[in-house]
């Protein structure tokens, strides 16, 4: 187990500094300068020198990313460009409404999709699963947005029960707070839990095909319980690994989403900074999710330790 | 559902009934589509700075009115030497910074000398080029002596660009603006939304609301839902594509108006065959601009000519120069020595107004034989290799600056224009403060830029605004970006 864990935090470490060469490179090569961005049509070639000096961009690559990457390792993510404030903060202030929205939205998707693999496996090949499965294959087709959409004028502006967007911030109350995050919850996890609901079931299929099935079965086990404590067991390890990327994917890839409710989010910040060449914003919160996703990895990995106990031996 | 849909309908009648007995609103939701990077008017061309600080948080000495007249500010009035050179402005007293420190003469002198500094970073350096020196006569006068007359300085100084900061708070400015005017910051969400409140202190006639929101919705489709939920009650700056939408609701007013944005198919002037008179003008010919307005501006721009806003009192209408024609744009080509046609290309910034009409110029194109790729690109990649690097042939761009029409005669500009006889115009009317000689040298450069069909003139942008009926006193014309609350107010 040792061994084990050691080998695959030697492999998340490669993982960040090699992620961190190619983030840097790729945004070193893409057109465009922060500079005159800033400073628009009007500005002359000297004042554009000015600023790119006073923002440090005139270092030469190889220092500008030693600086960088060693202000990582004791978490100085560096100043925005546009913004002129510490990375940190920015990344912070959005992380208070992405992390929750992540966070509710995966739970939404879990207790969505489990019962419904659940339902559709047990009752293979029949009405039940044939409808539940026609849902899931809806909810995978309908694009986001418009779903989104539909979402807002059905609640916000025809029923009035939640805003159809923004976020008022935590200091507004929980309660506020949590409504405003609601329905882009309910936006994000659907598609998901459509997702989420075929691998569960196509899991549970192949493992009730299983000899130690029939065993249990045999042996005179009620149904429910080979169903949930032999069979969803066994076909967790396929689900729990959706579920991992299913989180990296909501931290940061619901843009669309952040867009349609103005959620001020993580993903919403990447895309600004990208469009602003705030590339120091752009490196810096690549590379957070790039940790997040080997963290999440590696909690994921840990987790099939915890539902296959075969696993913990090695 | 139906019955839910009554009593929920029900409780809301209610309760907007209780409010609306009582006075009228005070506070107001105003959306936006951009965030501006920071709350320094003097430090950025973001056009979002000024509209949530401009006139409302920050004051110059004078100020561009509704309809883009000058208007004094807090310069209460001033005198102009017989040489316009010396200008002496009169300050109003009394005035106070949001942080409680006075507002002088000393403030003016700064402000104007930060800006026009060697390291400064204003985005607008140019306005205040004529600058020769700004002395302090008393508290409540300055005198500022140009190098030369400028016709223009007193609109100059009513740009965002030039509004008056405070030495203790200047450098802040980008988190925490402090300024003069009716409205003070109050908190900056980021990503969300910037909220500005009613000063206590302030010198001139007081505001009606008591607090004003900008709320950041970036995404056109989600603006309507906001503004018929009543989340947002005014949309300055609305997608023209959406206005069909709320158009027939009794609930808002759609109010469209003017603004200072040339939309223009540049061309690079320099390039073969763009070199040609003929071939610019064959392109001139072929463009059907009625097609492009209605299908890149929901039918609601204003056909140009030339480079000048038809609000502008020196406009000039060359509309009628360049007809669609087909035929005699071809027989152009064909005196060009191009009657078989050319390859180019066309490069596209991400606004609507360019990505649509880009699609309707390439097919209008088609028509006399040039045959146009079409490259969208985003606003860096633009900046960096259509307007820095002048690496391209053709692209679409809505100049928004007032009164701009000197960037034709700037060196080394995009448009690779070299014209003297047009440089030697803008020499003279830069010198010209006479409000007639000025119009009447406006009117020949226009004239001089339509016969040399530097670039292809579509239309003036739109601008579209949406709000509540029954709130009053939002600009309905754009002569600078901004969204000034000063007059704003809900009735009943």
């Amino acid at each position: 187990m040792t061994a084990y864990l050691l080998k695959r935090l030697a492999i998340a470490v490669v993982t960040l500094v090699l992620a961190s060469m190619v983030v840097f490179a790729v945004l070193e090569i893409i057109p465009g300068d922060p500079a005159r961005l800033m400073l628009g049509l009007n500005a002359s070639a000297d004042q554009i020198e000015l600023l790119r000096n006073q923002m440090g961009l005139n270092a030469p690559v190889v220092l500008r990313y030693l600086h960088w990457a060693g202000g990582l390792l004791s978490l100085d993510f560096g100043r925005s460009y546009t913004y002129s404030v510490p990375v940190i903060d920015l990344v912070r202030e959005r992380l208070v409404v992405s992390l929750p929205l992540a966070l509710m939205a995966l739970a939404l998707s879990t207790i969505i999709a489990i019962p419904v693999g659940l339902f559709s496996a047990s009752r293979h090949g029949r009405a039940g699963d044939t409808i539940a499965m026609g849902a899931a294959q809806l909810g995978v087709a309908v694009p986001n947005f418009w779903f989104a959409l539909m979402l807002i004028y059905l609640f916000a502006v025809w029923l009035r029960l939640v805003p159809g967007g923004g976020f008022p911030g935590w200091s507004a109350g929980v309660l506020p707070a949590l409504k405003s995050l609601l329905l882009p919850a309910v936006a994000l996890a659907l598609p998901q839990a459509a997702i989420l609901a075929r691998v569960t079931r196509s899991a549970l299929i192949e493992v009730l095909n299983e000899d130690y099935i029939r065993t249990a079965r045999a042996k005179g086990l009620p149904y429910r319980l080979v169903l949930w404590r032999h069979a969803l067991r066994n076909a967790m390890i396929p689900v729990v690994t959706i579920l991992g990327l299913q989180f990296a994917f909501l931290l940061a890839g619901t843009i669309i989403i952040e867009n349609v409710f103005y959620l001020p989010g993580l993903g919403r910040l990447v895309f600004q900074a990208i469009n602003q060449r705030d590339l120091i914003v752009v490196e810096s919160v690549v590379m957070l999710l790039v940790a997040a996703v080997i963290v999440v990895n590696f909690i994921v990995d840990l987790s099939y330790a915890v539902v296959d106990p075969r696993l913990r031996g090695r | 559902m139906k019955l839910w849909k009554t009593i929920l309908a029900a409780a809301a009648l209610a309760l907007a009934a209780g409010t609306s007995a009582m006075a009228a609103r005070t506070d107001l939701v105003i959306g936006i589509t951009l965030e501006p990077p920071h709350l320094d008017p003097t430090a950025g061309a973001a056009a979002a700075i000024d509209e949530v600080l401009y006139a409302n948080v920050f004051e110059g000495l004078t100020r561009i009115g509704p309809n883009g007249e000058v208007l004094p500010d807090l310069a209460e009035s001033w005198s102009i030497s017989d040489d316009g050179k010396v200008y002496i402005f009169k300050l109003h007293t009394g005035v106070k910074f949001h942080d409680g420190t006075d507002f002088n003469a000393d403030d003016v002198k700064f402000s104007l000398d930060r800006a026009r500094a060697e390291n400064s970073v204003n985005a607008q350096k140019g306005l205040f080029a004529a600058i020769d020196k700004v002395e302090v006569v008393d508290p409540a006068t300055v005198k500022v002596t140009l190098k030369n007359p400028q016709g223009s300085f007193l609109y100059n100084m009513g740009w965002g660009d030039a509004v008056i900061v405070a030495p203790e708070t200047a450098d802040t400015n980008k988190e925490k603006p402090v300024g003069t005017g009716p409205f003070k910051f109050q908190n900056w969400a980021k990503g969300s939304s910037i909220t500005l409140v009613k000063s206590d202190n302030y010198w001139g006639a007081p505001v009606f609301l008591d607090k004003a929101e900008f709320r950041i919705i970036p995404d056109a489709a989600a603006a309507v839902p906001a503004l018929l939920s009543g989340d947002v009650q005014a949309f300055p700056f609305f997608d023209p594509d959406s206005v069909a939408q709320v158009k027939d609701d009794p609930r808002f007013k759609v109010v469209i108006g003017s603004t200072e944005g040339e939309t223009i198919l540049s061309i690079n002037n320099k390039k073969p065959p763009f070199d040609k008179l003929q071939v610019r003008q064959a392109i001139s010919f072929a463009l059907d601009r009625k097609a492009i307005i209605d299908g890149a501006s929901a039918g609601l721009g204003v056909p140009i000519g030339s480079h000048m806003s038809p609000a502008s009192k020196a406009y000039v209408d060359l509309t009628g120069l360049y007809p669609h024609n087909v035929e005699k744009a071809k027989e152009l080509l064909k005196e060009a020595g191009l009657e078989n046609g050319f390859k180019a290309t066309l490069k596209l910034p991400p606004p609507s107004y360019a990505r649509l009409g880009g699609e309707i110029i390439a097919s209008e194109l088609r028509e006399i034989g040039v045959d146009l790729e079409i490259i969208p690109v985003e606003w860096a990649q633009w900046l960096d290799q259509v307007f820095t690097k002048k690496d391209y042939d053709l692209t679409i761009v809505s100049h928004t600056e007032p009164n701009d029409i000197d960037i034709y005669s700037r060196k080394d500009y995009y448009f690779n224009y070299d014209n003297p006889a047009f440089d030697k115009i803008i020499e003279e009317l830069n010198l010209t403060s006479d409000e007639a000689k000025r119009t009447t040298l406006l009117g020949e450069a226009q004239k001089v830029l339509a016969d040399d069909a530097v670039v292809g003139f579509l239309y003036e942008l739109p601008k579209v605004g949406v709000w509540d009926a029954k709130l009053q006193g939002l600009w309905e014309n754009a002569p600078i970006q901004a969204n000034d609350l000063t007059k704003v107010k809900w009735t009943d």
